[in-house]
C-alpha cells in the first residue's frame, strides 16, 4: 500500500470552511455561500487528481494510505487516526464531492432567500467532511467518526428550518432513529475489537477466515442493523419521508446520493464478514428485498412529489442492500447502482425542488399537471431521470438495475426464483409509481390555482439539473461496457474471484425486465391518462390507503418501538417527577428502590453523618482484621 | 536515667504549681461575692440566656481570646529558637522574622477589619 | 548536643507553594489596608497573577526530582509536578467563574435575612476575602501530594481544609443553607482528621518515624500483620478517604455541594479531588506499598461501595448539584481502582483522570450558574426542563459534559475511564471493573435523563432563564468544552506527558 501525505487534506478543506464559516458570523453572508462552492468545487478537483493518478498505477499500489496522527493508544488499545483511499472509496470520494458541488451550486440560488444561507452552507460543508470521513476511515472506529458526523449534519440540515415545529421534529425523529442504528455499529465495533484486537479493515480481514463463526455472525447482524438505520431499510426506514422536511438540496445530497448509501458502503466494506457469515449475509438479501417492495408500494400512493421520490429512494436502496447480500456476485453491482442512482435521483430531487420553486412551494402533486409547457429544461432533465430510474435503455438505470436482477436470480434454486421475482415485481412498481408521478406532475392538464404563476428557474438552479441528467444518461453504460467496474472493484470486494453460474441468460432477464417496466408503464398511462381530482380520492382500496399511511410503518413503530421508547422516557421524566413524592417506577425500579432506601441514610444530622463514619472506619478496621487473619 | 522521668517530673512540678495557686488564693483571698462573679468566666459577657437578635451571643470575647491564641501559639515557638539562637545564626534569625510577620499579617488585618474595637 | 546544623531550604523547589502563600499574604493585607471599593478590583489582578507565577514556576521545575526539598518533609516528583500544574489550571479556570458571578455573600458575619445584611447588599457590599482563602487552600492544596511525613501530611490537610469549611458558607443565596453546609463540612472535617492524626500517630508508634521513607522501611520488613500499623492504615484511610468523598465516608458531600457557592463547588469538586487522590496514591503506592495485601481488599470494597452507592443514589436525585455531588462519589469510586491497580499504569491514568474530570466538573458547575431566575441559581432539575430550546448552546455544552461523565468515546471521560479500567485489569483487580464498568452504564442513565429533560421535554417554567455569560464566562464555559474534546479526541499527547513523568520518588 503507498503511503499519501495529502489525503486528510480532502477532509480538512471542507473541516475547517464550514468551522470557518460558523465563527465568521454575519460578516461572511455575502460570500460565505461562494466560500462554501469553492471548496466543494476544489475537493471535487482533488478527488479527480486522486482518481486519474489511481487509475495510472499497478493494480496491487492503487490503494493509498495515510497516517493522520495516533489517535488512542492506552496499552493493548491503538487506534490511529488514518485513511484509505482504494478502488472502492474513490468511487464514494467522487459521488459525494461530484454530486456535493453540484449541490452547492444549486442551493446558492435555492436558498438566495433565506438569511441563514451562510449556515446552511457552512452544514452543507460539514457533512461533506464527515462523508468523506466515513468513506475514507481505515477501520471501523474512524468509520464511525464520519458516521457520527454525517448524522448531526444530517440533524443540523433536516431540522435547518426549524422554527416550524414539525420540521424539528422531523429531525428529531431522523437522530433517534438513526441512534438505534448506531447502537449496531458500535456493538460490531466492540465485538470485533474483543474478538480480534483490532478495529481496522486490514486486521480484521487478514483473520475474517479464521474467526469463529459466531463472533462473524454477531458483527455481521449488528453491521446489518448500523446500515438499516443509516440507510432508512426496513423495519427502521420509517425517517427517511418525514426527512423530507428539509430543504430540497439537502434531500438530494443526503437523503438521495450519499448519506442514505453509507448502508451500502458499509456493508460492501465489509465483505469479509459478510462472505464469512452466511446467516448475516442472507439476512442482508432479507431486508432488501422486504424494503425494495416496501418502498415501492409506498411510491405509488403518495401525492408529495418528495415523499413519493423519497420512497422510491428508500425501494432503489432496497435493491443495493440485496446486492450487496448476493455476496461477492452482487458488491460490484450494488455500487454501480448506487452511482447510477446518485446520479439519477439526485437529479430529480433537484427537479423537484425546481418545482417546487416554480410553484411556490407547493409539494402536492395532485394541483400540478401539465408543468412540461411552463418548465422545459426542468422536464426534460427530470424525463431524463425517470427514463434511468424505471430501467429503460440506454439510461444509467437499465444496465445497473438489470445486473441486480440477474445476479437475485442467478442465486439459483427456490431462493434465485423468489428474489429474482421480487426484483422483477419491484421494475414493476418502480415503473408504475414513477410513470404516475411523472404523468401527474408534467402532463396532463393543469390543476393549479389561478395565483399560481409556474416558471423555468434561473440558470444556476437548471445547470446542475442538466450536468445530472447527464450522468443518468451516460454513467450506466460508461460502468457497465466491459465490466469496468467489476474490475476496478475486485481487489476490493473480492479477491477470491467467485464462480460465476449462470442459471439464466443475460437475453433473458433483459427481456423479462424490460417487460417488467412496459407493463409498468402501461398500467400507470391507463391509470393516470384521465382527469386527476384535486382532492385525493377517500373511497379507494386498503391497500391504497394502507400505502398512503406508509404501510402503516410509523404504527408499526410506534407499537415496536416508539411506545416502548417512550414509556421508556417518559418514565424517566416522570421519575423525576415522581421522585417528589418518593413513588418510583419504571425501568429502573430496582436501583431506584435501592437509591430511595440509601438516601434515608442522607438524613441531614451531622451526627449520623458522624456515626456513619465511625462505622465505617469500625467496618474497615474489622475488615482489615479478617483480611489478615 | 529513663528519659520519661525528667518529663513526669515536669508534670507533677506544673500539677503542684497548680493546686498550691488555687489553694493559696482560697486561703489568703478576700471573699467578696457577687453576680458577675459568679459568671462562667467573669468576663463581663452573660453566656446564658442570650435572646436578642434570633439566638445570636456577642462574639467580641472570643475574638479577643482568639487573638490571644495566635500570640500564645507564637511564643510556643519562639521559646525553642530562643535557646538555641546562638546556633540557629543569620538563617534562624530570618526564618523567625519571616515567622513574626506572618502572623504579624493576621493581627494586622483583624486590627484594621475592627476586629480589636469592642463596641 | 552536638551543634545545630543549619537546615538546607531548596527554594526553587518550594518556588511554587511559596509564590502562591505570598500571594495569600498580600491579599490578606489588601484586605486589611484596600478601599472597600478597590477590594475586588485589586484581587482580581492578584490572584490571577499569583497562579500564573505559581503555573510559570511549575513548569520551568518540570525535571526536577528531589526528597530534600525542605529537610526531607517535600518530596517534589513527576507526579507532584502534574498535580501542582493541574491543580493551578484547574483553579485558573474556576477563578474565572469565580470573579464572574455573584455568588457570594455581601456580609458573611450578617444574620441571614438580618438588617445588617440588607444595609451591605444596597450598599453593594463583597465578601472578598474569598480570594486569598482560595490562595491559601490552593497552596496547601499543593503541599498536600508533595508531603514527605506525617506531619507535612497534616498540616497540608489542615491548611487546604480551612478555607474551604469558610467558603463554603459564603453563598449569597440561600444563606441558612450554605452556613448549615460550612458547619456541617466543619465538623466532619474536623472529625475526619482526628481519625487521620490518630492513624498518624500509630504509624508513627508503628515505626519509630514520622518519615515516609522510614515508614517504608519498617513496613516492608515486617509481615505486615501488626496492630499498630494496621490501626494506623484504617485510620488514615478513613481520614484521607473523608477527603475524596468515599462511602462510607461521603455523607459531607451532597449537603455541602448543595449549600456551598456553586464557584466553590466545582472547585472543591475538581481541585480538591486531584489533591486529595495524589496524597493517597503516594501513600498507598509508596509508603504503605509493603502492606498491599491489607489495604488492598480494603479499597476495593471500598471503590465498589462508593462506585454502587454513588451511581444509585444519583438516580433519584432532583437538585442538580447534588446531583453532580453523587456523581463526583461515583468517579471518586473510578478513582480509586486507579490506586487499586497499583502500577505505573495506574498512577498515569489516575492522573489524566483527575485532569479530563476537574476540567468537565469546572465546566458543567460553571454552566449552572448561568441557568437563572430572579431568586438567582435554578439547581432544580425539573426546571431545566426545555433548557435546549432556550438556549441550545449552553443546553449543548451541559450535555457534552453529561456525556464526559458518563464515559462516551469522543470525550476526555471515555480515555479516562478506558484507562484507569484497563489499569486495574492489568493488574488483575477484575472484580472493581466489572462493577466499574456496569456502574458506568448506569450512571449514562441519569446523565442521559437529564439530557432528555433539557432536549425533548417542554419547558414549563417561563421564568428560567439561561444569563448571558459575560466573555470570562464564555472562555471558561467554552474553553472547558474544547479541552474535554480535545482530551477525548487527542488524548495522546497529553497522556505521553503524564507517562514521562509519572514516576513516584521515594
Amino acid at each position: 500500500m503507498l503511503e499519501s501525505e495529502t489525503l486528510v487534506v480532502l477532509i480538512a478543506l471542507p473541516l475547517f470552511s464550514s468551522g470557518f464559516l460558523l465563527l465568521a458570523g454575519r460578516k461572511a453572508d455575502k460570500w460565505g455561500h461562494l466560500f462554501a462552492t469553492a471548496i466543494a468545487g476544489s475537493t471535487f478537483l482533488l478527488a479527480m487528481i486522486e482518481m486519474f493518478a489511481m487509475v495510472g498505477r499497478e493494480e496491487a499500489n492503487r490503494a493509498l494510505y495515510q497516517k493522520v496522527f495516533t489517535w488512542i493508544s492506552v496499552g493493548s488499545f491503538n487506534v490511529d487516526a488514518a485513511l484509505l483511499l482504494d478502488q472502492l472509496s474513490i468511487c464514494f470520494v467522487l459521488l459525494i464531492t461530484g454530486v456535493g458541488t453540484l449541490i452547492h451550486i444549486y442551493s446558492i440560488s435555492y436558498m438566495s432567500h433565506d438569511p441563514d444561507r451562510r449556515r446552511f452552507f457552512a452544514y452543507l460543508n460539514l457533512f461533506i467532511a464527515a462523508m468523506l470521513l466515513l468513506v475514507l476511515g481505515d477501520s471501523y472506529l474512524n468509520l464511525y467518526v464520519g458516521w457520527e458526523g454525517v448524522g448531526l449534519a444530517s440533524y443540523l440540515l433536516i431540522g435547518f428550518w426549524n422554527k416550524k415545529p414539525e420540521y424539528a421534529t422531523a429531525a428529531k425523529k431522523a437522530f433517534v432513529v438513526n441512534r438505534i442504528g448506531d447502537l449496531g455499529l458500535s456493538i460490531a465495533i466492540m465485538v470485533a475489537f474483543a474478538v480480534f484486537g483490532t478495529v481496522t479493515f486490514k486486521g480484521i480481514e487478514e483473520q475474517a477466515n479464521s474467526a469463529s463463526q459466531g463472533a462473524m455472525v454477531a458483527i455481521g447482524f449488528a453491521l446489518l442493523l448500523a446500515a438499516v438505520g443509516k440507510s432508512a431499510q426496513f423495519p427502521l426506514q420509517s425517517w427517511l419521508g418525514d426527512a423530507m422536511a428539509g430543504p430540497t438540496p439537502v434531500s438530494a445530497l443526503i437523503h438521495a446520493a450519499t448519506m442514505v448509501t453509507a448502508g451500502v458502503y458499509l456493508i460492501v466494506r465489509s465483505n469479509f464478514v459478510f462472505d464469512n457469515a452466511p446467516i448475516a449475509q442472507f439476512a442482508v438479501v432479507i431486508v432488501g428485498a422486504i424494503t425494495l417492495l416496501f418502498g415501492a408500494i409506498i411510491g405509488m400512493a403518495k401525492d408529495d412529489i418528495k415523499k413519493a421520490l423519497a420512497a422510491s429512494t428508500m425501494s432503489q436502496i432496497g435493491y443495493m442492500i440485496l446486492a450487496a447480500g448476493l455476496g461477492p456476485i452482487g458488491y460490484a453491482f450494488a455500487i454501480m447502482h448506487l452511482l447510477t442512482h446518485g446520479f439519477f435521483k439526485a437529479g430529480m430531487f433537484l427537479g423537484a425542488g425546481s418545482v417546487m420553486h416554480g410553484m411556490s412551494d407547493e409539494v402536492n402533486m395532485r394541483r400540478y399537471g401539465g408543468l412540461a409547457r411552463y418548465m422545459p429544461i426542468t422536464t426534460i432533465t427530470f424525463g431524463f431521470g425517470y427514463l434511468a430510474i424505471i430501467g429503460v435503455p440506454p439510461f444509467a438505470g437499465f444496465y445497473s438495475k438489470d445486473k441486480i436482477i440477474e445476479a437475485a436470480f442467478n442465486l439459483g434454486g427456490a431462493k434465485g426464483i423468489v428474489f429474482g421475482s421480487i426484483t422483477l415485481l419491484g421494475a414493476v412498481i418502480t415503473a408504475f409509481y414513477m410513470t404516475r408521478l411523472f404523468m401527474m406532475t408534467f402532463l396532463g392538464k393543469k390543476r393549479w390555482s389561478e395565483g399560481q404563476r409556474p416558471h423555468e428557474s434561473p440558470f444556476l438552479i437548471w445547470a446542475p439539473m442538466v450536468i445530472l441528467s447527464l450522468g443518468s444518461i451516460g454513467s450506466g453504460f460508461l460502468l457497465y461496457s466491459g465490466k469496468r467496474l467489476e474490475y476496478w472493484l475486485k481487489p476490493v470486494v473480492d479477491k477470491g474471484g467467485h464462480k460465476h453460474e449462470e442459471f439464466i441468460s443475460h437475453a433473458t432477464v433483459t427481456t423479462m425486465a424490460l417487460t417488467a417496466v412496459l407493463i409498468g408503464v402501461a398500467i400507470a398511462i391507463a391509470k393516470y391518462r384521465k382527469d386527476i381530482p384535486i382532492e385525493a380520492p377517500e373511497k379507494v382500496s386498503i391497500f391504497t390507503r394502507a400505502a398512503r399511511k406508509d404501510l402503516m410503518q410509523d404504527q408499526i413503530n410506534e407499537t415496536l418501538f416508539m411506545r416502548p421508547g417512550l414509556a421508556i422516557t417518559s418514565t424517566l421524566v416522570k421519575t423525576d417527577e415522581k421522585v417528589i413524592d418518593g413513588l418510583v417506577r419504571g425501568v429502573a425500579q430496582v436501583s431506584l428502590g435501592s437509591a430511595k432506601g440509601l438516601r434515608r441514610i442522607q438524613s441531614g444530622y451531622i451526627r449520623n453523618y458522624a456515626l456513619l463514619i465511625l462505622i465505617g472506619a469500625a467496618a474497615l478496621i474489622a475488615a482489615i482484621w479478617v483480611v489478615t487473619l | 536515667m529513663n528519659p520519661y522521668v525528667p518529663i513526669i517530673a515536669v508534670g507533677a512540678i506544673g500539677f503542684g504549681f497548680g493546686l498550691i495557686s488555687l489553694a493559696a488564693g482560697a486561703l489568703t483571698g478576700p471573699k467578696r461575692y457577687n453576680r458577675a462573679k459568679l459568671e462562667a468566666y467573669e468576663c463581663g459577657i452573660e453566656p446564658s440566656p442570650q435572646a436578642q437578635g434570633g439566638g445570636r451571643f456577642p462574639i467580641k470575647y472570643f475574638l479577643t481570646a482568639m487573638l490571644f491564641i495566635i500570640f500564645d501559639i507564637e511564643i510556643v515557638f519562639l521559646y525553642p529558637w530562643a535557646v538555641t539562637f546562638d546556633q540557629l545564626g543569620v538563617f534562624g534569625l530570618i526564618e523567625m522574622a519571616l515567622f513574626i510577620l506572618t502572623v504579624f499579617v493576621a493581627y494586622v488585618y483583624v486590627w484594621r477589619r475592627g476586629g480589636l474595637e469592642w463596641d | 548536643m552536638t551543634g545545630f546544623v543549619t537546615p538546607k531550604l531548596e527554594y526553587v523547589a518550594l518556588l511554587p507553594m511559596l509564590i502562591i502563600f505570598a500571594g495569600a499574604i498580600i491579599g490578606v493585607l489588601v484586605e486589611a489596608f484596600a478601599k472597600q471599593s478597590l477590594r475586588k478590583f485589586i484581587h482580581s489582578l492578584l490572584t490571577p497573577t499569583t497562579l500564573l507565577l505559581a503555573l510559570f514556576q511549575v513548569f520551568a521545575n518540570k525535571d526536577l526530582v528531589t526528597t530534600n526539598a525542605a529537610i526531607n518533609s517535600v518530596v517534589i516528583d513527576g507526579p507532584v509536578i502534574i498535580a501542582q500544574g493541574t491543580i493551578l489550571i484547574l483553579t485558573l479556570i474556576s477563578l474565572l467563574f469565580i470573579l464572574d458571578v455573584d455568588s457570594f455573600a455581601p456580609e458573611a458575619s450578617a444574620l441571614p435575612g438580618s438588617e445588617e445584611e440588607r444595609k451591605a447588599l444596597a450598599i453593594g457590599k463583597q465578601q472578598t476575602e474569598i480570594f486569598p482563602l482560595l490562595l491559601f487552600s490552593v497552596a496547601g492544596m499543593m503541599l498536600f501530594p508533595a508531603a514527605n511525613d506525617l506531619i507535612t501530611l497534616f498540616i497540608a490537610l489542615e491548611v487546604l481544609s480551612l478555607p474551604l469549611y469558610l467558603m463554603a458558607g459564603l453563598s449569597r443565596r440561600r444563606r441558612l443553607f450554605s452556613q448549615e453546609s460550612a458547619m456541617k463540612y466543619f465538623l466532619l472535617g474536623a472529625y475526619s482528621s482526628a481519625f487521620f492524626i490518630f492513624g498518624a500517630a500509630f504509624l508513627y508508634g508503628y515505626s519509630g518515624s514520622i518519615q515516609f521513607s522510614q515508614i517504608r522501611s519498617a513496613v516492608v520488613g515486617s509481615s505486615g500483620n501488626d496492630v499498630l500499623l494496621l490501626i494506623g492504615i484504617v485510620f488514615l484511610s478513613v481520614g484521607l478517604l473523608f477527603k475524596v468523598g468515599a462511602v462510607p465516608f461521603h455523607a459531607w458531600t451532597p449537603d455541602v455541594y448543595q449549600g456551598a457557592p456553586t464557584p466553590i463547588t466545582g472547585f472543591m469538586a475538581a481541585v480538591t479531588k486531584v489533591a486529595a487522590f495524589l496524597a493517597v496514591l503516594r501513600i498507598f503506592y509508596t509508603v504503605l506499598d509493603g502492606a498491599i495485601w491489607q489495604w488492598r481488599p480494603l479499597l476495593t470494597a471500598v471503590a465498589i461501595l462508593t462506585m454502587v452507592v454513588g451511581s444509585v443514589v444519583a438516580l433519584v436525585q432532583r437538585d442538580v448539584k447534588r446531583m453532580l455531588a453523587y456523581s463526583s462519589i461515583a468517579h471518586a469510586g473510578f478513582l480509586l481502582t486507579g490506586v487499586i491497580a497499583f502500577n505505573k499504569a495506574g498512577l498515569e491514568s489516575s492522573l489524566f483522570y483527575l485532569l479530563a474530570y476537574g476540567i468537565a466538573t469546572l465546566g458543567a458547575f460553571g454552566i449552572i450558574t448561568l441557568i437563572q431566575d430572579s431568586q438567582g441559581e435554578v439547581t432544580d432539575l425539573n426546571r431545566w426542563a426545555g433548557l435546549g430550546k432556550k438556549s441550545p448552546a449552553i443546553a449543548s455544552a451541559f450535555a457534552f459534559f453529561l456525556l464526559t461523565f458518563a464515559g462516551i468515546p469522543l470525550t476526555s471521560g471515555f480515555i479516562g475511564k478506558f484507562s484507569i479500567f484497563s489499569a486495574a485489569y492489568e493488574s488483575g483487580n477484575i472484580a472493581v471493573v466489572v462493577v466499574g464498568v456496569l456502574t458506568s452504564a448506569l450512571a449514562a442513565f441519569f446523565y442521559i435523563r437529564v439530557i432528555v429533560l433539557m432536549f425533548f421535554t417542554d419547558a414549563k417554567d417561563a421564568t428560567v432563564t439561561v444569563t448571558l455569560p459575560t466573555l470570562r464566562s464564555s472562555i471558561a464555559v467554552w474553553g472547558t468544552a474544547f479541552l474535554t474534546l480535545i482530551l477525548g479526541v487527542l488524548p495522546n499527547s497529553t497522556l505521553s506527558f503524564i507517562e514521562n513523568l509519572a514516576i513516584f520518588t521515594r
